[in-house]
């Protein structure tokens, strides 16, 4: 397991859990992290600052172990880094002003630490309170980020505003303003480091955004499925349990909601009756629920309909009823686009005719096919044998 | 016994498994049944049997899992993919991990019964809509330069079969229908099922690939 990431501990801790915390993030006695703060807070007041500096940048947690689940308050490894130099630059900048300025080490480091806790203040309000406020802000809005986006920029800008006052303050006071470029050096690295300590904790708020979306979107999701299958799966089951004495309709729905389901859980496009894969399962459906029977498309290539492939689909749809109707067993639908124009074969198992011997109450039918794809510039022509089932064979040439 | 083919149902739903059990009735010999990747696998290398009926998706994986673990330990069953999905990832993906022929589950018992005898006999065994996704699959040109490979492209005589395939003709209707022996239609149907397996087509790449990462 990666070592636990850089937290302020709540248990054991004598001041503010900064040594703790960072003791158990590298692994060493805690007695050790404390000795280095006071020394360096000896020697000149660093470890003071230092201390200040981490307090206010890391987030606070329980144990050793963060919760299961606990989103809030955690710190990316690749923040440490940054915590690690953003202190480092406080702390140089401040010693340098120190140095700057001539100042006994230690008598003005309270003024300090509270100009530069002030800012922290305002950095670091709550977490939790703060992710509250997020959510609350997208509830009302229906998830305007852009509130709470500027409730965060109000906070920086007076964080910022705060430093650059406490700063100026101090100076003045001490009269010290002969030094300019000395000061703006330092200053500069102070805000420098003010704004590396920002930085991940502005991403880790965006992170939680992103996480909150998700999860919304998660639920609509769940929701959207519940419906679809209440209104359908449901309802086709109190059907079929009405039906139950009669096979053909329970067989007739149960085949109808199969379809349906499958449309939805396979098809990405929800209306893709324009092309022609999309009218011949259409098609398909329709003449399985009008009739019974089961009819399985497959179809290779795609294209999108016009008014002669729009006739061909027609015809199919009058052979697919065909084949239900007089034929029997499943019946097979095989669509092929190729460049120079569409095949479509409708195919039954059924006990079959001699088509040279075609009864009157059939020569209609032929006509709705036959006729309706010679008008488009088409043909089609019916197989069929006794004992070996029917096949009608569509072909259009598509316009070049 | 020892003339029937041994089978092994590979299901998560207890339903569904006892109806095979019922439709395969006394045509093949079911050794065993399992309801999730690790019992599968188990039970595969325990029984060693001539087919396993395969589920698609399972608890603990899918069914590439379970051929990818058995062909690991020198398991010599062949594999039968039975699924109610008709979307192109879950096919190819099953039977680019080695499924001998991919069916739905709204076949009839009869049909079950003959497809389970010619993927023991080492034959392939393709579901209209499967034909239908080798056809959509190797259609189109493919890069002269990309490929020096046969790999890559049907010949006329195994994209005719394909075709009948895709309109519902049987092995033997296919040889009728183009003046062949079934034992030729058997061997276009293995070769096709090599090529789908090993060929490189952006098409199977991609519909293989969009099924792992599920």
């Amino acid at each position: 397991m990666a070592p636990p990431t850089l937290y302020r501990s709540h248990d054991g801790r004598v001041v503010a859990g900064v040594a703790r915390g960072i003791a158990d993030h590298l692994g060493v006695d805690v007695v050790l992290v404390r000795s280095i703060f006071v020394l360096l807070a000896l020697a000149g007041g660093a470890g003071a600052v230092l201390y200040g500096a981490f307090w206010i940048v890391l987030p606070e947690r329980d144990g050793p172990e963060p919760p299961p689940g606990a989103v809030r308050g955690r710190v990316p490894r690749a923040r440490d880094a940054g915590l690690l130099l953003a202190a480092a630059a406080i702390t140089i900048g401040v010693a340098l002003l120190l140095e700057t300025l001539g100042l006994l080490p230690g008598s003005w480091l309270p003024f300090i630490l509270a100009a530069v806790g002030l800012v922290l203040v305002w950095l670091r309000s709550d977490d939790e309170s703060w992710s509250r406020m997020v959510t609350r802000v997208q509830q009302v809005g229906g998830g305007t980020e852009p509130g709470s986006r500027r409730v965060r920029g109000v906070q920086l800008v007076a964080g910022v505003a705060l430093v650059l006052f406490g700063a100026f303050a101090f100076l003045a006071s001490r009269g010290a303003f002969t030094d300019v470029g000395r000061v703006l050096l330092a200053m500069t690295v102070v805000l420098v480091g003010v704004a590396l300590l920002t930085a991940p904790w502005l991403v880790r708020l965006l992170r939680e955004r992103d996480e909150e979306r998700r999860a919304r979107i998660r639920t609509e999701e769940r929701a959207e499925l519940a419906a679809q299958v209440h209104d359908s799966v449901l309802q086709t089951l109190t059907l079929i349990q009405r039906s139950s004495s009669d096979p053909a309709t329970v067989q007739r729905l149960a085949r109808a909601q199969e379809r349906d389901l499958r449309h939805w859980l396979y098809t990405p496009v929800p209306d893709a009756t324009a092309t022609l894969r999309g009218a011949l399962e259409a098609a398909a459906a329709d003449v399985e629920s009008a009739h019974g029977g089961a009819v399985d498309v497959v179809c290779v290539g795609d294209l999108a309909l016009d008014e002669r492939t729009g006739a061909a689909v027609a015809a199919t749809r009058e052979a697919m009823v065909n084949a239900v109707k007089y034929g029997g067993g499943a019946v097979s639908v095989f669509a092929e686009v190729e460049p120079d124009g569409i095949s479509v074969y409708v195919r039954d198992r059924g006990a079959g005719f001699d088509v040279d011997a075609v009864p009157d109450d059939r020569l209609g039918i032929r006509r709705s096919i036959v006729e309706r794809m010679e008008r488009h510039g088409g043909k089609a022509c019916v197989r069929s044998e006794p004992g070996r089932g029917t096949q009608v064979e569509l072909h259009l040439a598509t316009s070049p | 016994m020892s003339g029937l083919t041994r089978v092994v149902i590979v299901d998560d739903h207890r339903l569904f498994r006892t109806g095979v059990r019922t439709e395969l009735a006394d045509a093949v010999d079911v050794v065993g049944e399992a309801d999730d990747v690790a019992t599968a696998v188990t039970t595969i290398l325990r029984e060693q049997p001539d087919v396993v009926l395969l589920d698609v998706h399972l608890p603990g994986g899918d069914g590439t899992a379970v051929i990818r673990h058995c062909v690991a330990r020198g398991s010599a069953s062949r594999f039968l993919a039975l699924s109610v999905s008709d979307a192109a990832d879950d096919v190819i993906a099953v039977v680019r991990a080695g499924a001998r022929g991919y069916v739905t589950k709204s076949i009839t018992g009869d049909e079950l019964i003959d497809a389970i005898n010619r993927v023991a006999d080492g034959d392939a065994v393709f579901s209209p809509r499967l034909a239908g996704f080798v056809l959509d699959a190797f259609s189109g040109a493919v890069d002269a330069t990309a490929t020096d490979d046969e790999l890559d492209l049907l010949s006329p005589r195994e994209q005719d079969v394909m075709r009948l395939i895709a309109r519902g003709y049987t092995y033997r209707e296919v040889a009728r229908e183009l003046f062949l022996s079934v034992k030729t239609v058997e061997t276009h149907m293995s070769s096709v099922l090599r090529k789908l397996q090993l060929s490189n087509r952006n098409e199977l790449a991609r519909w293989a690939s969009a099924r792992q990462l599920l």
